[in-house]
């Protein structure tokens, strides 16, 4: 019987979970879940705070789960260290492990500020109890201030919008969405969160803070009630570290989810991988890649033969109704639409797509990322006939046969 | 397992599968009165360049990645199908940003809808294949 360590409280250990769970369900599984609730969508904090979803809700699986499926759940417990089969947990513990699964993901980076002690309300936004902290602290009168612009930043904005009386954001690149987005795409979501009532403040950031009062570089002041710092996360990295793995910006993983240490896996929001769509190595640190590749980690840790081999930047995301859909790299012949509030740009290179932005109107847009994920060659489908409406018209009869008609 | 499969050279593109697919959504007893003069959202659509047609709905594939992108745990998959709990979904659209054949159906900031196989409604087998006039798409085990 296989002793499995999952560590971290987040999707990647539940993607780990179900592939563990595909091929093994004789082994002793223990997740060790720093938070001290069961594994949650952290992505919804937002619209918690909206009032569109539940903490109940928000919870990924039922305690039933973890209880039928012989899951030992250790809630509240950080992994202090990692040894060569032992985990080591900061309230003493010890867990043995054949094979282990690291997925302690991101935290938030606050920059050294000067003058930052004085803010009395200081936020970050990334769990649940900073989301309860946020919510406390509150109300409609409040004029809070968000350091970066990005879509934790802004997500948080919308969020809040109706509770509050003021919404300032700042960042120090000259548009929102810095790392989605293009110039003119981000103006028009700046527009849309304007008309909200919502405050930006671009290319400036804070030089100091004097418990209320900010003082930006620009030489404006912000005078606020709450500050909620967002300017970007980092990968939680320390027990590998120490452990001795190979590591860049984040820690490598080979497209078995393998670090460089014998039984050590790693998935989710630490790890560095390849994004296909630009053949670069990045941090790609977004939700549904974390599954995956958690997903296949359990798939090998168990035994099987899996490789997850075509990750890419992807996110959808919207703000009051307006959606963004975006997925791959920017670099290569453009081709837009615009009609409205709808922006369509994909970008086609040495015969494949390799990225999207879609704004506004978003139906059918998982047929373009999927060419992107798949890498199709684009002279091997009428790629022309779908630029305007994604169908599956491109392809050849024999791809809807098999894929609609189930004829193999 | 039964799924909807496409006989794409049988399909006339009448769009009645689009219609009987919203009308079983409603439960109600008449489609007239239930869709008339309404904008209809169906969980399955025909594809149409006027010289090929064929109707596009769920595979529920057996490796979904709309399932495994799902930001909010939504999306699952039951006996096969891939099946969305509309009160946990917030309406992200992360499904319809990864689904390869355009399948899942925004639906202006409420829940996204999709093809259950009528296992959400009343019909007992799916709407869109009993009112196919031509054997278009049929419900049966292929594959």
């Amino acid at each position: 019987m296989k002793n499995y360590v999952v560590v971290g409280g987040g999707i990647a250990s539940l993607g780990c979970i179900d592939g563990i769970l595909e091929n093994d369900r004789e082994g002793r599984i223990t997740l060790i879940c720093g938070e001290d609730r069961l594994p949650y969508s952290r992505p919804l904090i937002s619209y918690y705070l909206e009032e569109k979803t539940t903490l109940e809700k928000m919870q990924y699986r039922s305690e039933e789960f973890f209880k039928n499926n012989n899951i030992e759940v250790k809630l509240g417990v950080h992994a202090e260290k990692i040894e060569a089969d032992t985990v080591v947990c900061d309230n003493g513990e010890k867990v043995a492990y054949d094979k282990l699964l690291v997925a302690t993901g991101s935290s938030p980076f606050v920059p050294p500020i000067s003058g930052l002690d004085s803010v009395e309300k200081k936020f970050t936004f990334m769990t649940e109890a900073d989301a309860l902290a946020l919510e406390a602290a509150i109300d409609k009168d409040s004029r809070v201030l968000i350091v970066g612009a990005g879509l934790i930043g802004l997500k948080c904005a919308e969020g809040i919008a109706d509770k509050v009386s003021e919404i300032t954001v700042c960042d120090l690149a000259d548009k929102v969405l810095s790392s989605i987005l293009d110039k003119d795409c981000a103006d028009l979501v700046k527009e849309k969160m304007e008309e909200r009532g919502i405050k930006f403040m671009l290319s400036d950031s804070v030089e100091k803070f004097d418990g209320g009062r900010a003082t930006m570089k620009s030489g404006g002041t912000v005078e606020f009630d709450v500050l909620v710092m967002a300017v970007g996360v980092r990968p939680n990295l320390t027990q590998l570290k120490e452990t001795g793995a190979e590591i860049n910006r984040g820690v490598l993983v080979n497209d078995k989810m393998e670090t460089s240490l014998s039984n050590i896996y790693a998935a989710g929001d630490l790890t560095e991988g390849m994004d296909i769509s630009s053949g670069t190595e990045k941090v790609m640190a977004i939700l549904p890649n974390a599954y995956m590749q958690g997903f296949c980690a359990g798939k090998n840790m168990s035994g099987g033969d899996c490789v997850f081999d075509n990750q890419i930047p992807m996110n959808s995301i919207g703000f009051f109704g307006y959606h963004i859909m975006t997925a791959g790299s920017y670099d290569g012949e453009l081709y837009e639409e615009k009609s409205g509030d709808s922006v369509k740009k994909l970008y086609v290179k040495d015969n494949r797509l390799v990225g999207l932005i879609f704004l506004g109107s978003v139906d059918k847009v998982g047929i373009y990322t999927s060419l992107i994920r798949n890498k199709t060659p684009l002279d091997t489908i009428d790629f022309e006939k779908i630029k305007k409406n994604p169908s599956l018209l491109a392809f050849s009869q024999n791809y809807r046969r098999k894929n609609l008609g189930g004829v193999l | 397992m039964k799924k909807i499969y496409v006989n794409e050279e049988w399909c006339l593109g009448c769009h009645l599968c689009e219609y009987n697919c919203a009308f079983a959504a409603t439960g109600d007893k008449f489609m007239s009165l239930a869709l008339k003069d309404k904008e209809i959202r169906p969980k399955i659509h025909v594809e149409d360049d006027g010289k090929i047609m064929y109707a596009v709905s769920c595979r529920h594939c057996e490796d979904a990645i709309c399932v495994k992108s799902c930001i909010s745990g939504a999306l699952s998959k039951e006996d096969g199908i891939v099946k969305i709990d509309k009160d946990k979904c917030i309406g992200c659209l992360t499904c319809v940003l990864v689904c390869p054949y355009g399948a899942l159906v925004p639906n202006e900031g409420k829940a996204v809808t999709k093809c259950e196989l009528c296992t959400d409604n009343k019909c007992g087998e799916p709407a869109c294949v009993k009112g196919c006039p031509n054997n278009a798409i049929c419900f049966e085990e292929r594959g």
